[in-house]
């Protein structure tokens, strides 16, 4: 058990190192005139001079990386091109943001997806039927415009939550949670509907196997099948698929950040993003990629622990 | 070419699909045909209009500025639909190339590639995308691309599996040996025969970068204004939100449909492929279905059930969403004695006795009496039914190694059947485990029952399975083909304890084979079924000296045990015949070298010798059975 699971955080730790290195030599294939953009068109060559050794900016790419390198593993991710603040200050004070976030949604869509899908599973062709339509919905309906048309019914129409905005938990835990509410419906949407399909098609699999014949015939009952034989079986698969879907609301984080007005990761990337400032992307991107890495290595752990091959 | 257009038939079956896929054709030519069908310009402005709501003039309404949204949803569509086609093109063409590479080279390049696929599949596309936006000048090809890259993982999966499959095939084997060169090979026999998983995933995957795509477009990435495109429309909408809140629902819509329509299409070309494949399988001529659904409406003459017997079956058929696959059997069995079934694969035994099972699922329709201990299972209720199972009627099923559920371990699962069927609990429970677990044979029952199913060989798990069967002290066990799946070494050993065991618990088996050795070594009485009927029932004595059916002769006579030494293995020409294809008279003629005008009619079982409850369905039975006394020995 000890020896895959290690093997599988060796895999991530790779993920680790190749994330940041390539949105590194992404912004290095064309070198942005950042003085310029900074400080402003009127500057003197003295000044860009200056700006430039001031970052380091004048040695090759390759000096740069492995500077950045040096210090990242050191828990320095460099400064902000436009403030210059440090990029782990700047970011810092955002991760709880993200995370509620994001837990949020991985709550929502592990346990509403997979209620769904075993319902979907167990019930008769109605219940079934009912499920598959909501998940081609589901799908099909983008989580941005979730966002905006939730955002339109609850600032403009029903004002039960807050439409925008965020408070921390220390400051006040009941609205911390109700500006979650409709961020976290937004983001977690899609991933019911796949987690669902998955548990489903995952249960029918086991429910039509050759064990779950052998079971029935000799006097298991349909509930223990169902609720105890093919759900366990399913588990598997399903949790493999929460790494997935994880990945993908990371993404969607940054587009929910911004229409929720939710002072995250997301957030500040788009903006930094939009300004040029690659330092403060750079460092998200390391912190979405830590983040990513932790949840699979809980995901692997889980696996490893469910399924009596790798167990022993 | 035939095999094409049997696929775009199949397909236009499909209501959903088709109007998914006519809707997804329709804005596909509507966008493409903006220049000439938008009423207006995208960047028309109509101050008198602003933000107006669907009117004759405006259908979808305007915009802050008074710009036709109908309009602007055409154009934008062109930005929308160029980027996905974009991505997906990347998306597609990597994909199948690596896919490809991986698949059909294996090994070392199959691992490389999967291992940067994984890595990829694990990385937050959003800053990798943010990072090629700041320096691409908020490109939208470039986003595209790199979207387009990023979901490669998708498609590549999918065409490393399909073709690793196909290099399994034959064919591929035959050309490699005949010289023709890998990359030759790849064009001409793997890639035509995996297209269809992968057009599958490229709708899929359409629909996903879409989304995608919308809200890049609407955090006003990818996007050099003025020029709309659907994900950025919502924003503009967004923007108006408190004045007008109609504005995002036309581009919001809009783009969903296409989603679902894609998921749609997907869908149907799934079903499609699915059903086309199990079409070649098994082809079915309505005419033929039509009269084997007559057949089964046409009540079978049969004797009421046996009061001695535990386990009586009367005119037992089988029919999968119309189509027949067991026809009219009825046998009885005895405490204490043992049924063998016989006949080759495909004849319907498993089905026939999953039909006794009740464990065939609900596309099922199992019709006749099934008596068990003068309660017809048929006709019970779920509850009554469930009470007999493993406490009446057990099963032991072919495969034990897939026999057991892979999650638990064995006493978990013995454990659990113990628990329903005695209602005991904790030590006593655990007694009653160990205690079944020696009585089929196991050397350390307390460290079998610790194990999982894959830490068991086969005689152990099929021990272990037949442990399962007894916990509930049935009176009849229904053992399907028990040993075939074992080593020769461990059969003898597996058919011993069920003898053993039957007389322990005085049960009546019903032994699933196709080995006439095990017959003849446990059964007492035999019953031979072909093509979903049983076509001769015997004593098993009877059934070896005095066969007084065709088919039962050929099967004795296939017996590489009664073949002289020298001569060739006498074999059955031709296969069993498909239920599909199942002809109105004797099921067994077309291969029949007895054959008379009068086996185009329907042939009963009946009785053949007075003495023995010997029954045959063959018209010339007594001819056969007097003819081979005569020579004295069976043909």
């Amino acid at each position: 058990m000890l020896k895959s699971i290690s093997r599988r955080l060796v895999a991530s730790l790779a993920l680790l190192i190749v994330v940041p290195t390539v949105t590194f030599f992404v912004q290095a294939i064309k070198p942005l005139n950042v003085a310029r953009s900074v400080l402003g068109l009127d500057a003197t060559k003295a000044q860009v001079a200056a700006f430039n050794n001031h970052l380091g900016l004048e040695h090759g790419v390759i000096i740069r990386y492995f500077d950045w390198l040096g210090n990242a593993v050191h828990g320095n991710l460099g400064v902000s091109y436009t403030t210059g603040q440090s990029v782990t200050q700047i970011l810092s004070p955002r991760v709880s943001v993200t995370l509620s976030l994001i837990i949020g949604a991985l709550l929502v869509f592990t346990i509403v997806g997979s209620l769904l899908g075993i319902l979907s599973a167990s019930g008769g062709r109605v219940t079934s039927k009912f499920v598959n339509f909501v998940s081609t919905i589901g799908i099909a309906i983008p989580n941005f415009w979730l966002a905006v048309i939730l955002v339109t019914l609850f600032a403009v129409t029903v004002k039960i939550l807050p439409a925008t905005g965020y408070v921390p938990f220390n400051h006040d835990p009941g609205a911390w949670f109700t500006s979650l509410i409709l961020p976290v419906v937004a983001l977690s949407f899609g991933g019911i509907t796949a987690v669902a399909k998955q548990t489903r098609d995952q249960m029918l699999l086991a429910l039509d196997s050759p064990y779950t014949r052998s079971l029935r015939a000799n006097g298991v009952s349909e509930f223990s099948l169902v609720y105890k034989h093919a759900l366990r079986n399913a588990a598997g698969p399903v949790i493999t698929l929460f790494g997935i879907i994880f990945v993908g609301a990371l993404s969607g984080s940054v587009v929910v950040e911004n229409i929720f007005v939710l002072p995250g990761l997301g957030s500040q990337a788009l903006q930094s993003a939009l300004q040029g400032d690659v330092p403060v992307v750079q460092g998200v991107a390391v912190y979405f990629t830590v983040i990513v890495v932790v949840v699979n290595v809980i995901i692997d752990i889980a696996n490893t622990a469910l399924n009596p091959r790798t167990r022993s | 070419m035939s095999g094409r257009l049997r696929l775009v038939r199949e397909y236009m079956r499909r209501p959903l699909g088709v109007a998914a896929g006519a809707f997804l054709i329709l804005v596909a030519i509507a966008v493409c045909l903006a220049k000439w069908i938008a009423p207006y310009g995208p960047e028309a402005e109509d101050l008198k209009h602003t933000l107006a709501l669907p009117s004759g003039q405006h259908l979808l309404g305007t915009d802050r500025l008074g710009r036709d949204i109908l309009s602007r949803l055409l154009w934008g569509g062109q930005v929308t639909l160029l980027g996905l086609l974009e991505a997906l093109f990347a998306a597609v063409l990597v994909g199948v190339l690596f896919g490809l590479l991986a698949g059909y080279f294996g090994r070392s390049t199959d691992n490389v590639i999967s291992r940067i696929s994984d890595l990829v599949m694990a990385m937050p596309a959003i800053v990798v995308l943010l990072m090629i936006y700041s320096i691409t000048n908020n490109s939208s090809s470039a986003g595209m691309i790199t979207l387009g890259i990023l979901s490669v993982p998708s498609i590549l999966r999918v065409t490393r599996t399909a073709a690793r499959a196909v290099r399994e095939e034959v064919f591929v084997a035959a050309s490699q040996v005949m010289g023709m060169s890998r990359a030759r090979i790849i064009v001409r026999h793997v890639l035509p025969n995996i297209w269809g998983p992968i057009i599958i995933n490229a709708a899929v995957l359409a629909a996903s970068i879409l989304g995608v795509q919308g809200g890049l477009n609407f955090l006003d990435l990818g996007l050099t204004p003025p020029n709309p495109s659907w994900g950025s429309m919502v924003s503009e909408g967004q923007q108006v939100l408190s004045q007008q809140s109609w504005l995002i629902i036309p581009s919001g819509v809009t783009l969903a449909l296409v989603i679902m329509a894609l998921m749609l299409v997907a869908d149907a070309l799934r079903d499609t492929t699915a059903s086309n494949r199990s079409r070649q399988a098994q082809p079915v001529r309505k005419q033929v279905r039509e009269r084997s659904i007559e057949q089964m409406r046409s009540p079978a003459p049969t004797a009421p059930p046996d009061p001695d017997a535990v386990l009586s079956v009367r005119g037992l058929s089988v029919a999968f969403s119309d189509l027949q696959v067991v026809r009219d059997v009825s046998f009885d069995v005895f405490e204490g004695h043992t049924l063998g079934i016989v006949g080759e694969s495909g004849c319907g035994k498993t089905v026939a006795m999953s039909g006794v099972l009740g464990s065939l699922g609900r596309n099922a329709e199992v019709r006749g009496a099934i008596v068990f201990e003068g309660t017809d299972l048929n006709g019970a209720t779920k509850r009554e039914r469930l009470r007999t199972r493993g406490k009446g009627v057990a099963y032991i099923s072919q495969d034990p190694m897939v026999a057991l559920d892979p999650m638990f371990t064995v006493a978990s699962q013995l454990g659990e059947l113990v628990g329903r069927h005695d209602g005991s609990k904790g030590a006593e429970k655990k007694k009653r485990v160990l205690e079944l677990l020696s009585q089929v044979g196991l050397p350390s029952p307390e460290s079998v029952a610790k194990r999982f199913p894959h830490q068991l060989s086969g005689g152990m798990a099929q021990r272990v399975s037949i442990a399962c069967a007894l916990s509930g002290r049935p009176r009849v066990l229904i053992a399907d083909e028990p040993t075939t799946a074992l080593d020769v070494t461990i059969q003898g050993d597996i058919l011993g304890l069920l003898r053993s065991l039957q007389e322990q618990e005085n049960m009546a088996v019903v032994l699933i084979t196709h080995d006439l050795g095990v017959v003849a070594d446990i059964c007492d009485r035999v019953a031979v079924m072909y093509a979903g009927e049983i076509v001769e029932m015997a004593d098993v004595e009877t059934i070896f000296a005095a066969p007084g059916h065709p088919y039962t002769r050929a099967l004795i006579g296939a017996n590489p045990i009664m073949a002289e030494r020298g001569e060739l293995l006498k074999a059955i020409p031709g296969t069993v015949v498909a239920p599909a294809a199942w002809p109105v008279g004797c099921h067994f003629a077309a291969r029949c070298t007895f054959r008379v005008p009068a086996c185009e009619v329907p042939v009963p079982l009946v009785g053949v010798t007075d003495a023995t409850g010997h029954e045959a369905r063959c018209v010339r039975a007594e001819e056969l059975l007097n003819e081979s006394q005569s020579e004295g020995q069976p043909a």
